[in-house]
């Protein structure tokens, strides 16, 4: 069976080099068809690359450890969930499914718009075709998921942070994000190769860039919430290099969603969309790069291997080529209009892509920085979280802001008598919860304090957009119908309030202590009062599991467990959490069991409260909504787009 | 297996083929592309949708209370303009 999966790696290759050689010989000397036998390529690329995929699926559930692979991530004990997981969670099945991902949403972009964007998918093809050859070349030469072995009787295991169910989604919808950039790429290259800068790859792209968006954005949130209640350490995000490795991808792409928009209403922008859609998906190979390559340290790296230079030369020449093409079409991307002032929406659209872009590149600094000292002083430096807090401060707060002042700002211009009466009534808003927070004690916090003040602000002015829009047109329903990409995007806005509203009621004002409790004591925070009420160990098939058991007394009254599992294969533990949310307040009780006796009973604790932390969560199901509201088709849209491009296409 | 392989790449081959398999003779192998002409209509619609939907904008700004009345009158007459002149570059004969 591993033959038939090499094979088809082997025609994926051939398939991906044809459609990038022939592909890209059609659209330079016009000839149609070669052009279509270089589309049909990269159709048959997703084919055979499915029948990879689907053998190395089929060898995991088979348990068949003859392959290498197989073998290496997962064991009989697995349950089929997680056996399955296993596909991705390996630095080749990852790559295969990255393959397979790039495949499938190229060869379905090319064929949805090959009538109407004729001479660009002509041009999408090879790029798409270039990119699948690199990473086809990978699979087949450099890291194959298809090497075979002596079958052992049993395999070494999936890693047991691995094996949670927030991690049988999380790669796959960061992976469906970082490949889904891949497409507004092709579309740019390919206007800038063909020429035909004007919106139409714009119009081809905008719910890829969307939908590579929601997902990247909702598997950073799944992958915060694994990391909550499965790595222990009490947080979601620890500005580790390969989280970062997904956020800086994300900041890029939302830059674009709001900088695209500036070019369709006025054309401008057009070289900075350009530069926003190559950041977004060189960050997203940069991405991969990072978390398979090893170059860091990171919790995440649960691969490492010498697919580094590979990645790193694709990152070089792909950078290199999306920098020569933008300024070989420079004279083409002229704006024909200007600015017409300081307080208009474009121009806020503007500011905000300037804070996500600065935001975007310190980001990318502090990812660099280890890597730069080793390669200029031959030691390693990393940059701390207090670097990466500063600029969330710096650039996050303001951003918070525009995000509320934006939706108010009409285009072109707006006078300040004008804004400031619309504004009135949010900022009224903002400084009563100012107020009030400061009087129930919040400004402890002064970076907490602003935040649910600007929060306050944003979520005003989305209610006052929403009743102005519902007395314009006479229903709710018919507003958010008749413009969902503004109104979905209203509710990103609010999910990204209830974001920083959670994020900052987590980290300003949770409370932490540490105990060593002997049986029978006790300790007390934020009122709730735990006792050590004694250890158990439940030793299993392959895992041995010890928890300390504290009764709570307080705002709640019950047990709470927390301790750590060792497994037998792979012999690794895993530390275990014990976690009780309380939804009316939105906080979790979250307690951590370092060290559990269970001859003595002795344990070493650590008890955090954590306010408010459950809105994040609630933010990916709002984030989640309102971009599917953007996302959802519209007929009467595509109606008018399919006449207003219909006189380009033959 | 090995055999399964063959047929895939045989099968890849006759698909990669087929538009030449089809036509082994085309009439006209040019790609077809849009005319300078059909490109020049397409930036002409492309300049009229967004003076249109500019002056939409303006008036639903204008009733949501977001741009008031001399702000109003200040920007329709420039943004009406432009799309009257879009609109006859559009009727107008192309060259």
């Amino acid at each position: 069976m591993a033959d038939l999966g090499r094979a088809a790696l082997i025609v994926t290759f051939g398939l991906a080099v044809y459609s990038l050689v022939a592909g890209g010989i059609a659209a330079r000397r016009n000839e149609r068809r070669l052009a279509a036998s270089a589309r049909n390529a990269l159709y048959c690329s997703f084919a055979s690359t499915l029948v990879g995929a689907a053998v190395l699926a089929t060898a995991l559930v088979r348990h068949d450890f003859s392959f290498k692979y197989v073998a290496a991530h997962t064991n009989r004990h697995l349950p089929v969930a997680y056996t399955l997981s296993a596909f991705w969670g390996g630095q080749e099945g990852s790559l295969l499914l990255w393959l397979l991902v790039l495949t499938g949403y190229g060869a379905l972009a090319v064929a949805i718009n090959r009538r109407l964007l004729r001479d660009l998918t002509a041009w999408v093809v090879p790029v798409i075709g270039g990119i699948a050859t690199f990473f086809s070349f990978v699979l087949v030469a450099v890291a194959s998921p298809f090497d075979t072995q002596t079958a052992p009787f049993d395999g070494a295991g999936l890693t047991p942070s691995l094996q949670n169910p927030y991690m049988v989604a999380h790669p796959p919808m960061l992976y469906l994000g970082y490949v889904g950039l891949s497409v507004p790429f092709a579309f740019a290259a390919g206007a800038l190769l063909s020429g035909r800068t004007d919106e139409r790859w714009i119009v081809a792209t905008r719910r890829w860039t969307l939908a590579a968006w929601m997902f990247l954005g909702f598997g950073q949130l799944l992958g915060a919430h694994w990391a909550y209640v499965e790595v222990g350490w009490g947080g979601y995000y620890a500005w580790d290099p390969v989280e970062n490795a997904a956020l800086m991808p994300w900041l890029a792409a939302t830059a674009f969603l709001h900088s695209v928009m500036v070019q369709e209403r006025k054309g401008m922008l057009k070289v900075w969309n350009m530069v926003l859609v190559a950041l977004a998906f060189e960050l997203s190979v940069f991405g991969t790069f990072l978390t398979r390559s090893g170059v860091v340290n990171s919790i995440h790296s649960f691969a490492k291997s010498s697919i580094g230079p590979w990645f790193l030369a694709f990152v070089v020449i792909s950078s290199v080529f999306s920098l020569a093409l933008i300024m070989w079409r420079l004279p083409l991307l002229k704006a024909k209009t200007k600015l017409e002032s300081a307080i208009s929406r474009e121009a806020a659209f503007l500011y905000n892509n300037l804070l996500l872009v600065a935001l975007c590149l310190t980001i990318l600094w502090g990812v660099l920085f280890p890597i730069v000292t080793q390669l200029v002083k031959g030691e390693t430096r990393t940059i701390g979280r207090p670097y990466y807090d500063f600029f969330l401060r710096t650039f996050g707060l303001p951003l918070l802001l525009l995000m509320g002042i934006g939706p108010l700002v009409a285009w072109r211009k707006t006078s300040l008598r004008g804004l400031m009466r619309t504004l009135s009534w949010p900022m009224a808003a903002a400084a009563v919860a100012g107020i009030v927070l400061v009087a129930i004690g919040a400004g402890s916090s002064s970076p907490g304090l602003i935040a649910y003040t600007f929060s306050t602000f944003v979520l005003a002015t989305i209610v006052v957009e929403l009743v102005r829009g519902t007395r314009a047109t006479g229903s709710l329903f018919t507003l958010v119908a008749r413009n969902r990409r503004r109104y979905g995007g209203y509710l990103v806005h609010a999910a990204v309030v209830l974001l920083a509203i959670g994020i900052a009621g987590s980290s300003a004002y949770s409370s932490s202590v540490e105990r060593r409790l002997a049986l029978g004591q006790s300790m007390t925070v934020a009122g709730y009062t735990l006792t050590n009420r004694g250890v158990t160990v439940d030793p299993k098939a392959n895992v041995t599991e010890t928890r300390a058991h504290l009764a709570v007394a307080g705002r709640w009254n019950g047990t709470i467990s927390s301790g750590d599992n060792q497994y037998v294969n792979p012999p690794e533990p895993s530390r275990e959490v014990g976690i009780k949310t309380d939804w009316l307040r939105g906080q979790d009780l979250y307690v951590i069991v370092d060290e559990a006796h269970p001859k003595t009973g002795l344990v070493f604790v650590q008890v955090l409260v954590k306010p408010l932390i459950n809105l994040i969560w609630v933010a990916g199901i709002v984030f989640l909504f309102g971009s599917l509201i953007a996302l959802w088709p519209d007929a009467r849209e595509q109606r008018r787009l399919v006449a207003r491009l219909a006189p380009a296409a033959p | 297996m090995i055999i399964v392989g063959v047929l895939l790449a045989a099968a890849a081959v006759v698909l990669v083929a087929l538009p030449f398999l089809r036509e082994p003779v085309a009439a006209d192998d040019r790609l077809d592309a849009p005319t300078e002409a059909d490109q020049r209509r397409f930036m002409l619609v492309e300049e009229r949708d967004r003076a249109l939907a500019a002056l939409k904008e303006l008036e639903f700004d204008h009733r949501t209370g977001k741009v008031d009345d001399a702000d109003y009158r200040e920007l329709l007459g420039p943004l009406r303009q432009a799309a009257a002149v879009a609109l006859r570059a559009l009727d107008s004969p192309q060259e």
